[in-house]
């Protein structure tokens, strides 16, 4: 089959004058930079498993965290990376194309299917985006408890179950809820900005303009939620109960409430807080795994254009071989293939 | 200076190239792979969603699927998409030996250490 080294006796091939691998300079020199590139990632994912591993906490798990698809409401467990995991794959497959198109001399094919894979990078850079985006925003947000408490809450079969909770403990917010409770704060934000709100003022004179306020955004202070949820992200279980997802509503819902430790509220991720776990390692191991390779996905794309371009303007044909497609090539695939480990670390298992 | 990784008598020699019947032959094999990637994507994720996540033994087997499954997978990308397959025998060990050699020993301490510290933590409660 092609592709299958012609046998060389050993005096020859080791004797100098060609390389024992028989690959070029420029290959080879590629394939070692993936090595210690790899290793990096390695280093990351293995870290990764080190925090998560040594941890007492629960910690949270792909499904519950990600299962949103953008303009849509309700549940879709990880649909939205598989899909994000099968762009990549498929302009994987285009760059491969380029590649065996590049082997037989082949421009146009070489143009077609490497301008896919940009394409395709440009797919999967925009997912990206919006995953992070839908990470740092969260949905309903959280806040931690000052003081222990004792609460009933509702399991998903109806059942009641009394909940200890110590301090520091996460308590989430319906979407709902959270939302419009985060738009409040924000609003009192707002009410600060006196020449903001001047425009709308003028006409209905100082009075009016306090009412007009408080129509749109209602006092984050006096807002009381009726349902909170426990164990959002975690999945947790004590002998036969199922306690994930608990809901608490009524007085004891107002209790946790009251209880709020002071600006423990968050909505989403950042770089001190995250309402998804007790352990702010796993946003920055989210935000540092992705984003770095992420930030492989970009350079790829741009090292792409260039090659494209050079493509295009028939570089490659007057140098007579393409090989250059071939370089960048193993360059992409092994960006899809670390997503293929980042997919399985931190979204399945 | 004459360059002396130009390689003579390889099919992958920078000036050898593939006739369109060759071409026809390894782009059948990619689209294969290609099926085959996207279906083992597709068991992850039912995978992922179908069973509960919990620590009895189930879960346990679920979770060494999935690595087995990521494994078969970067192998078909490194294997084929990479063609490091195809390549001389010493250079697909001078990529493959090392990395693994580290990243083994590298998954073997981490992991020990990880279990360590979850037990101390629970020691000190």
């Amino acid at each position: 089959m092609a592709g299958h080294a012609k046998p060389i006796s050993k005096e020859e091939l080791w004797g100098g004058g060609q390389s024992p691998f028989s690959i070029t300079y420029g290959k080879m020199m590629m394939w070692y930079f993936l090595v210690s590139d790899a290793l990096t990632f390695g280093g990351l994912l293995t870290a990764y498993g080190v925090i998560r591993h040594g941890s007492s906490e629960p910690w949270p798990v792909g499904e519950q965290v990600f299962e949103a698809l953008p303009g849509l409401t309700g549940s879709y467990p990880l649909m939205y990376v598989a899909l994000m995991t099968f762009i990549l794959i498929i302009s994987s497959v285009t760059m491969v194309l380029a590649v065996e198109a590049g082997h037989r001399n082949d421009k146009k094919g070489v143009v077609k299917w490497l301008g896919y894979t940009i394409i395709g990078g440009f797919f999967f850079l925009g997912s990206q985006a919006w995953e992070w985006s839908h990470f740092i925003h969260g949905s309903g947000g959280g806040f931690q408890l000052e003081s222990p408490i004792t609460v009933t809450a509702e399991m998903k079969n109806g059942e009641k179950v009394q909940m200890n909770l110590a301090t520091g403990s996460w308590v989430h917010m319906e979407s709902e809820f959270g939302h419009a409770y985060e738009h409040a704060m924000e609003g009192h934000g707002e009410e600060a900005h006196a020449g903001h709100g001047d425009a709308h003022g003028d006409a209905h004179g100082a009075a009016g303009h306090g009412e007009h306020a408080d129509a749109h955004h209602a006092d984050a202070s006096t807002m009381v939620p009726e349902r909170l949820i426990l164990n959002k992200y975690v999945l947790v279980r004590e002998g036969d109960n199922d306690l994930h997802k608990l809901v608490v509503s009524g007085e004891d819902a107002k209790k946790l409430w009251a209880n709020m430790s002071p600006n423990s509220v968050v909505f989403g991720a950042n770089l001190s807080k995250n309402e998804y776990a007790v352990q702010q390692q796993y946003a920055d191991f989210f935000f540092f795994v992705t984003g770095f390779h992420g930030f492989h996905v970009f350079s790829g794309v741009v090292i792409n254009i260039i090659v494209w371009l050079m493509a295009l303007r028939g570089v490659f044909e007057r140098r007579g071989h393409y090989e250059m497609i071939e370089k960048i090539g193993l360059y992409w695939h092994f960006v899809d293939l670390v997503w293929v480990f980042v997919f399985t670390f931190f979204y399945l298992v | 200076m004459e360059r002396d990784d130009l390689i003579v008598n390889d099919s992958y020699a920078v000036n050898a190239t593939h006739t369109e019947e060759e071409g026809k032959k390894i782009r059948k094999k990619l689209y294969m792979v290609t099926v085959l990637l996207t279906l083992i994507t597709v068991v992850e994720v039912f995978m992922g969603v179908a069973f509960k996540r919990n620590e009895t033994f189930t879960w346990e087997v679920i979770k060494l699927g999935f690595i087995v499954l990521t494994v078969v997978k970067a192998a078909y990308i490194v294997l084929v998409f990479m063609h490091l397959g195809e390549e001389r025998r010493n250079l697909k060990y001078v990529i493959l030996l090392p990395y693994a050699l580290f990243i083994l020993y590298l998954i073997f301490i981490g992991l020990r250490e990880g279990i360590s510290v979850h037990d101390a933590q629970n020691i000190f409660k």
